[in-house]
């Protein structure tokens, strides 16, 4: 197998791990809602923390990609 | 025709291109087209946070609001977190926050460069974060900062498990923060390019089947600005975070 097959199948199985960040924001999101439906009078409490919490798991998505990218294009 | 030019390679709009050529000693001091954009988001800010405010009305007009909004934004956040003594961190959280608002969104607009998706950039930030830290809690604590690895009320037994993960886990914090905000945006921009060529190629012969990537392009870059102002806050409320681990421990 050719280094750049290796380069192609590498970078796509990396990015596999993205599949982490649709858990894990699902699971924030869905926990917003959960918490603003049984206590409406809570939202602004809990809202900034929605979307730190979005943000900071949506980041382990990307260092996911930075590796696919790195392998495709180094 | 140049069928070549019609995909762009998305890698090649991160690349540094020296607008002066400055060479001291050896080493390359270029004024590059990421320094001319980081000049850029300087001059805008001051500008625009100096000259709002000059009319100094009790009553603010639209613009004084502006400067008004985001400061009392920055100050809530760091009163929330950091409580009464975070107010000697204000304008170095305001700083932070300013400039990687304004290096994000500014990389937004076309041929413009986002200096934020380069790991150098926004490593030379959260590492002075880090660092700023560390010596804040030093200054603050002493050497009990070092209880910052092993909380009070933990068994003493777990302590070989749970000091080098805790250790570990600090020493990530600059890596973390660097790397959520430059990749973000290297994928976001990635991903507009990529669509941009998507646009082109189908619709360069036949204008109809280029319009439905050019919607979803339009929907990606809506999601763009509002990542890249969602960055610059997590960014910001993270230090705002760690600050608070320095001077309150845990």
């Amino acid at each position: 197998m050719d280094i750049e097959s290796a380069k192609l199948i590498g970078a796509g199985l990396a990015a596999i791990g993205v599949i982490g960040a649709g858990v894990g924001v699902g699971s924030v999101w869905s926990s917003l809602i959960a918490a603003v439906g049984r206590n409406p009078a809570a939202k602004p409490n809990v809202e900034l923390y929605a979307w730190i919490g979005f943000a900071v798991t949506e980041a382990i998505a990307l260092y996911a990609l930075v590796i696919s990218l790195l392998i495709l294009f180094k | 025709m140049e069928r070549k030019a019609a995909v762009a390679n998305p890698i090649e709009q991160f690349e540094i291109k020296p607008l002066i050529d400055i060479d001291v000693g050896g080493y390359n001091l270029a004024f590059t087209n990421s320094s001319l954009m980081m000049v850029a988001a300087v001059v805008l800010a001051t500008a625009f946070l100096t000259l709002s405010v000059s009319s100094r009305s009790l009553i603010p007009g639209r613009l004084q609001s502006l400067s008004e909004l985001m400061y009392e934004f920055i100050s809530g956040l760091l009163r929330e977190n950091v409580g009464s003594k975070g107010r000697a961190y204000f304008p170095f959280i305001f700083t932070l926050f300013v400039f990687v608002l304004l290096g994000n969104v500014m990389g937004l607009f076309p041929y413009a460069f986002t200096f934020t998706s380069h790991v150098i950039v926004t490593f030379g930030l959260a590492a002075v974060v880090f660092i700023g830290v560390t010596v804040i809690g030093f200054a603050k604590h002493g050497l009990g900062y070092f209880r910052m690895f092993l909380p009070h009320g933990v068994p003493v037994f777990i302590a070989p498990v749970l000091v080098p993960v805790e250790m570990i886990s600090y020493l990530s914090r600059p890596v973390s923060l660097s790397v959520r905000l430059f990749a973000n945006m290297t994928a976001g921009h990635i991903m507009l390019t990529v669509l941009g060529g998507f646009v082109i190629s189908l619709g360069g012969m036949y204008v109809v089947p280029g319009v439905v990537p050019l919607a979803f392009m339009t929907a990606v870059t809506v999601l763009e600005i509002g990542i890249a102002m969602l960055q610059a806050y997590v960014f910001t409320a993270l230090s705002c975070i760690y600050l608070h681990d320095a001077i309150h421990m845990h």
